[in-house]
C-alpha cells in the first residue's frame, strides 16, 4: 500500500509492506525494516534498528489526527493517493458558501449575527457553552449570513451545522 | 467519628473524598445526576443516590435534594468538596438545621469571609496587610495626587461601585494623574451611574501565594506552609506548587501567622485557605479568603506529610489538631497540574466526549487524583477539570523532571486535554526559573511554540505509524490485531482488545 501522509504540513510518500513478521516501509527513497505492533486501540510500538518508539494516535472530534512520539506531537494526515475522496479533498473550497459547525456538543448561547448580516473574516457569529464555558464561534470568510440553522437555547452535537456564511 | 458521609460533589474530588472515608473506615454516599450515573466516583462509593437532571441547579446546586439524599442514606455529615454549594453559607446552615454536621466552617464564618467589605473591616481590625489605598472615594484632584505620592507610583484608579475592568486605570507617574482620573470619573459615571473612584497602589506582575490553614473546634490553628498559584489562565489556576520558590522560612513565618490570624478573626474552623498578592519585593496583601478545601490541597500533603480530608473529618467529629505548629515541617518540592478537557490548539475549547484510550503515568514521586477512566464519556454540563497530575522530589527541580516524565507516559486519546500545555510550562526557562507571575502563562502563550526541534527520524517514525493506522482500518481488523502471545493465558486483553479492534476498524470503514 502507498500512502501520502502529511505530518506537520509535509507530505511524505509511505510504501507499506508486509512482511513475515515485520514491515518494510519506503519513506521519500529511505528504505526500512520497521517491526510494529498494536499494543492497544490507537497505541502502536515500533521497534526500528533497535531503538523503541511508542506512538499514540490522537483523534479529535473535528476529525484532525495527531501522532504522538515520546512527548512531540504531529499533526497528521493520510492521503491514499488512488482515492476519490482525497482528490476531491485536495481541489478545496475555499470559495462559495462555507459551514460554521459546533467545535464540541453544547449549547446554543446567543446569536450573534442574524440570517442576511454581513460578517468580517474572523468575526463572531454565534456563541455556544460547555462546560460552564463561553465560547464565540468566529467566521472563517468574509460574507453573509445566508442561514442559520439552529435557535438560541438548543443544545447541538459536535460537528452539527449551525450557520451557513457564503 | 462519623459513621456514614455524603459527599455532595462529583467528579475527582468526589472520588478523593471517598477514599479519605475508606481509609478511615467511614462509610461514602455519593450522589449523582442523570449524566453521571456512570461517574467514577458513583463506582467508587459504598452508597449512591440520584439526584437529579443534569443542569447543576436540579442536582448537584440543589440544597433540598442533597439534604433528601442524605436523609435517605442515613449519613451524618455532608462534605461539599470544592465549587458548587463548598461556599454557600445557606447550604451549610440547612445542614446545620436539618441534623447534618457540616464538614467546612460555620456559615457565620463563610458570610463574613463571602463579603469583600464585611472581611477588610474585620481583617483591618486584626492587623491583616492589605494593599495601600484610600478606603473610600477622592474627593478632589489634589487628594488623589497626596495620596498617590503617599503610596507612591505606579497606582491604580478604580470605580467604587465597579467591576469588570470599567473605570480602571493605571497611572505610571504624577502628569498622568490628572487626564486618568478625569477618564475613570466619567467612564464609572456611565457604566455604573456613580462617578466614585479611590485609589490603590498598583502591584505590578504579582504573584499569587496562598497559606492553608486548619483549625479545629477548641481554639487552634495552624498554618501548613504555602503554595504558589501564580501560574494561571483568565484567572484560572492552571498549576500550583509547593512550597513557593521564593518564600524562605521567614517570610513563610510571617504569611503564616498572618493566615492564622485571619482564620481567627472570623471564628474560622476546619480548611481554609488565605490568600495573598507578593509584590516584586516580597510585600504581601491580604486578597480574599477560600472557606474550603482547594483543588490543589495535594502539593500541601505531600510536603507536609498530612492527609487533609482526614484531618477535615477529624475536625468536624470535634477532635482537637493532633499537632502543634511546630511540629508542621515542609519537605520537598510538589507541583501539581491541573489536567482539563480543553483544547490547548484552538484556543482552549472545552473537549467533552468519550475517553477512547487512557494510559496512565505512576512510578516514583507521582500522585494521581483522577475522576475519568477509559471508556467514560465526560459530561458537557460540568467544569472541564478531569484529573490531577502531582509530581513530587526532594528538590523543585526533580519535581520538574518527574512531572515531565511522567507526562510523557500520560495519554488521554478521543478528547482533547491541555496535558500538551504543560510539556510547555515545564520545559520554559523562565518557570525552571521560578521567575513567575500571573501573568506568566498569557505571555508564554502569546510567543510562538518553542517546539524542539523536530527530529528526521521521529518524523519518519510518526508519517510510519499514520500509514500503519491507515493499512489497519483499510483492511478492517486483521492488521491490527495484537498477536497472539504463544503460551500466555488468554487475558482480558488479548481477547476483548481484538474486538475492540474490528469493531473500530469497520465502523471506521463504513464512514
Amino acid at each position: 500500500m502507498t500512502y501520502d501522509v502529511v505530518i506537520n504540513g509535509n507530505t511524505h510518500r509511505v510504501e507499506l509492506t508486509k512482511g513475515e513478521k515485520t514491515w518494510v516501509c519506503k519513506v521519500g527513497d529511505t528504505m526500512m525494516e520497521v517491526d510494529a505492533v498494536f499494543t492497544a486501540r490507537d497505541v502502536i510500538s515500533i521497534l526500528l534498528g533497535g531503538k523503541a518508539y511508542e506512538v499514540k494516535r490522537e483523534r479529535s472530534l473535528s476529525g484532525e489526527t495527531h501522532m504522538i512520539v515520546g512527548s512531540a506531537r504531529y499533526s497528521s494526515e493520510v492521503q491514499d493517493p488512488r482515492s476519490l475522496k482525497t482528490r476531491r479533498a485536495k481541489a478545496g473550497t475555499e470559495v462559495g458558501p462555507q459551514k460554521l459547525n459546533a467545535p464540541m456538543p453544547g449549547k446554543i448561547v446567543r446569536i450573534l449575527v442574524p440570517e442576511k448580516g454581513a460578517v468580517d473574516l474572523g468575526q463572531g457569529v454565534i456563541v455556544v457553552e460547555a462546560m460552564k464555558m463561553q465560547n464565540e464561534l468566529k467566521s472563517p470568510k468574509k460574507g453573509v449570513v445566508v442561514k442559520v440553522l439552529v435557535s438560541e437555547g438548543a443544545t447541538v452535537n459536535a460537528g452539527e451545522a449551525l450557520v451557513i456564511i457564503e | 467519628m462519623f459513621k456514614r458521609i455524603l459527599i455532595a460533589n462529583r467528579g475527582e474530588i468526589a472520588v478523593r473524598i471517598v477514599r479519605a472515608c475508606r481509609e478511615m473506615g467511614i462509610e461514602s454516599v455519593a450522589v449523582y445526576s442523570d449524566v453521571d450515573r456512570r461517574a467514577l466516583h458513583v463506582r467508587k462509593s459504598d452508597y449512591a443516590y440520584h439526584i437529579g437532571p443534569a443542569q447543576a441547579s436540579e442536582s448537584y446546586l440543589n440544597v433540598e435534594k442533597i439534604l433528601d439524599a442524605a436523609r435517605r442514606s442515613g449519613a451524618e455529615a455532608i462534605h461539599p468538596g470544592y465549587g458548587f454549594l463548598s461556599e454557600n453559607a445557606n447550604f451549610a446552615r440547612a445542614c446545620e438545621q436539618a441534623g447534618f454536621k457540616f464538614v467546612g466552617p460555620s456559615a457565620a464564618s463563610m458570610e463574613m469571609m463571602g463579603s469583600k467589605t464585611r472581611a477588610r473591616q474585620n481583617m483591618k481590625k486584626a492587623g491583616v496587610p492589605f494593599v495601600p489605598g484610600s478606603e473610600k472615594g477622592l474627593e478632589s484632584f489634589e487628594a488623589a495626587e497626596r495620596l498617590a505620592e503617599q503610596i507612591g507610583y505606579p497606582v491604580m484608579l478604580k470605580a467604587a461601585s465597579g467591576g469588570g475592568g470599567k473605570g480602571m486605570r493605571a497611572v505610571y507617574g504624577r502628569d498622568e494623574l490628572r487626564s486618568a482620573l478625569d477618564s475613570a470619573q466619567s467612564e464609572a459615571q456611565r457604566a455604573f451611574g456613580d462617578s466614585e473612584v479611590y485609589i490603590e497602589k498598583l502591584i505590578v506582575n504579582p504573584r499569587h501565594i496562598e497559606v492553608p490553614i486548619l483549625a479545629d473546634e477548641h481554639g487552634n490553628c495552624v498554618y501548613l506552609g504555602e503554595r504558589e498559584c501564580s501560574v494561571q489562565r483568565r484567572h484560572q489556576k492552571v498549576l500550583e506548587e509547593a512550597p513557593s520558590p521564593i518564600v524562605d522560612p521567614e517570610m513563610r513565618r510571617k504569611m503564616g501567622e498572618v493566615a492564622v490570624r485571619v482564620a481567627k478573626a472570623a471564628n474560622y474552623t476546619n480548611a481554609g485557605t488565605v490568600e495573598f498578592l507578593v509584590d516584586a519585593d516580597k510585600n504581601f496583601y491580604f486578597l480574599e479568603m477560600n472557606t474550603r478545601l482547594q483543588v490543589e490541597h495535594p502539593v500541601t500533603e505531600i510536603v507536609t506529610g498530612l492527609d487533609l480530608v482526614q484531618l477535615q473529618f477529624r475536625i468536624a467529629s470535634g477532635e482537637p489538631l493532633p499537632f502543634k505548629q511546630e511540629d508542621i515541617q515542609i519537605r520537598g518540592h510538589a507541583i501539581e497540574c491541573r489536567v482539563y478537557a480543553e483544547d490547548p490548539d484552538n484556543n482552549f475549547f472545552p473537549s467533552p466526549g468519550q475517553i477512547t484510550r487512557l494510559i496512565s503515568p505512576s512510578g516514583p514521586g507521582i500522585r494521581r487524583d483522577s475522576g475519568m477512566y477509559e471508556g467514560w464519556t465526560v459530561p458537557l454540563e460540568y467544569d472541564p477539570l478531569l484529573a490531577k497530575l502531582i509530581g513530587f522530589g526532594t528538590t523543585r527541580q526533580d519535581a520538574i523532571n518527574r512531572l515531565q516524565r511522567a507526562l510523557v507516559e500520560y495519554f488521554v486519546g478521543g478528547i482533547k486535554t491541555n496535558i500538551p500545555l504543560f510539556r510547555r510550562i515545564l520545559r520554559d526557562e523562565d518557570f525552571r526559573a521560578g521567575h513567575i507571575d500571573t501573568g506568566f502563562l498569557e505571555r508564554l502563550l502569546k510567543e510562538p511554540a518553542k517546539v524542539p526541534g523536530p527530529e528526521a527520524e521521529e518524523i519518519r517514525i510518526a508519517a510510519i505509524a499514520a500509514a500503519i493506522f491507515a493499512q489497519a482500518e483499510h483492511k478492517g481488523a486483521v492488521a491490527a490485531a495484537p498477536p497472539a502471545i504463544p503460551g500466555a493465558a488468554p487475558g482480558k486483553n488479548g481477547v476483548s482488545e481484538k474486538s475492540n479492534w474490528k469493531t473500530t476498524g469497520r465502523a471506521e470503514s463504513m464512514r
